[in-house]
């Protein structure tokens, strides 16, 4: 396999890796978020909202001194399981998954919020507890906004960059993205190899949120009461 | 039935519901204006809300307590409600919604099975097609079926024929009269309707603004 195309499989499993690692947790506080009031909600609304309006590269930087070895997970794993993570492909999947984060947290949570209640509370009626209400009823009313959002997700870890560089370098084979790449081509004056990565970013990232749009067009119908 | 609904609180956007009624009919309609409390008084019997206070009792068996601190939630509550809007799930079929309160496979209900529930109410030829494409008519229904297939010790039904055409409506009130005998399943029953109210109910209390107005033995 060229290099090229190493870099294009290695960006594409870790982004839909770091896509399927966020979906229970990502879920789990669209619901809370959709469905619950408690106290400091509007402090995780903006916890979570955070890494889509801070500049990608002091998301980063916060990572790099969370996930180093001297930072507080990273000296963890490096001291129970010899572990790296910064400059490891686990830091690219780390920096991609709370980049993409809020993308699946707000389309998920939109999808929830507009399941009407009452089904859900008509299943408890009927005899079902709250994890069969969840997996019945909600997800499968939301599951368009669900699975757009996971594309969004995808899509967002597949362009990823600022955080990336600054957890993980650009080493090549081993944390080099298709972003990073496209970079460094550029600083070197690979022009060519530049253009057919950005082409591939482009038909990549195309077909994630084109089949994101669609679904969520076709989003509707679902929501309404059948009465 | 014996239905206690003591020191009922609940508070609503215009004024507090407060109900204190021992209810003992076979079938009693709640009637009275639009906003008045009537399906916010079903919700608290079903679980499907908190009250400020109440005791609500089904029987012997407590529901709600909150002197006591006690709510039982509505999935074990064993009472099948089939409110206004009738929420059939939209992406479920007829028989997947029939049978979702089921605890068994068919013949499902410990009180009622499937199988009887579907002739009486005439529903099996609807088991195989979408919700959403039965008529009006015929969701109500499958709302009702759905509703009794769990077996309920009470059945609380927020106008259930609201929205149906007058001809539509006279086709459906022989099945919930079929229901009422057939299964002897104690009923509450908001209604606007007082053709539904004769031709069904013992017992009439009107709601007005969260307060009880009267109550009447229809039968007296």
């Amino acid at each position: 396999m060229s290099q090229e195309w190493q870099i294009v499989w290695f960006t594409v499993w870790v982004s839909a890796l770091s896509t399927v690692l966020i979906l229970p947790g990502g879920l789990a506080a669209a619901w809370l978020l959709a469905r619950h009031e408690w106290p400091g909600k509007s402090l995780v609304e903006t916890l979570v909202t955070l890494p889509l309006v801070m500049p990608p590269v002091a998301t980063g930087l916060i990572l790099l001194k969370v996930l180093g070895r001297r930072g507080v997970l990273g000296g963890f794993f490096h001291d129970t399981f010899h572990l790296d993570i910064a400059f490891t492909w686990r830091a690219v999947l780390a920096a991609q998954a709370v980049m993409s984060f809020p993308l699946l947290v707000r389309s998920a949570r939109t999808a929830f919020a507009e399941v009407n209640p009452r089904f859900e509370q008509i299943a408890r009626t009927l005899g079902a507890g709250e994890w069969r209400v969840f997996f019945s009823i909600t997800v499968p009313l939301a599951w368009r906004g669900i699975i757009a959002g996971m594309i969004l997700a995808f899509a967002r870890a597949l362009g990823e960059f600022g955080a990336t560089i600054m957890v993980a370098g650009n080493i090549p084979g081993k944390t080099a993205t298709l972003s990073l790449s496209i970079y460094e081509s550029v600083q070197l004056g690979h022009d060519a190899a530049a253009f057919r990565l950005l082409g591939i970013s482009v038909a990549l990232a195309f077909a994630a949120v084109w089949s994101g749009e669609w679904l969520m067009s076709r989003r509707r119908g679902l929501h309404e009461t059948a009465s | 039935m014996k239905l206690l609904l003591r020191n009922i609180s609940l508070r609503l956007a215009d004024f507090v519901l407060k109900v204190n009624v021992e209810l003992a009919s076979q079938v009693t309609a709640i009637v009275g204006p639009s906003g008045a409390g009537k399906t916010s008084l079903l919700d608290l019997i079903a679980g499907l809300r908190l009250p400020q206070s109440a005791l609500i009792q089904l029987e012997e068996r407590v529901l709600t307590d909150t002197a006591r601190g006690l709510f039982l939630p509505p999935r074990l509550r064993e009472i099948g409600y089939v409110p206004q809007d009738l929420a059939l799930f939209p992406h479920l079929p007829v028989r997947k919604n029939l049978l979702y309160g089921c605890k068994t496979a068919p013949p499902c209900g410990s009180l009622f099975s499937y199988e009887h529930v579907a002739a009486v109410l005439e529903i099996e030829p609807l088991a195989g097609r979408s919700v959403t494409r039965i008529s009006g008519g015929e969701k109500q229904r499958v709302a009702l079926a759905r509703a009794l297939l769990t077996s309920p010790r009470l059945l609380l039904l927020d106008e259930p024929l609201a929205g149906l055409d007058a001809a539509l409506k006279a086709r459906i009130i022989p099945y919930l009269a079929r229901v009422r005998d057939e299964f002897q399943v104690p009923m509450l029953f908001v209604s606007h309707d007082r053709q539904e109210v004769q031709a069904l109910c013992d017992e009439v209390v009107e709601l007005e603004r969260g307060q009880i107005r009267s109550e009447a033995n229809q039968k007296a």
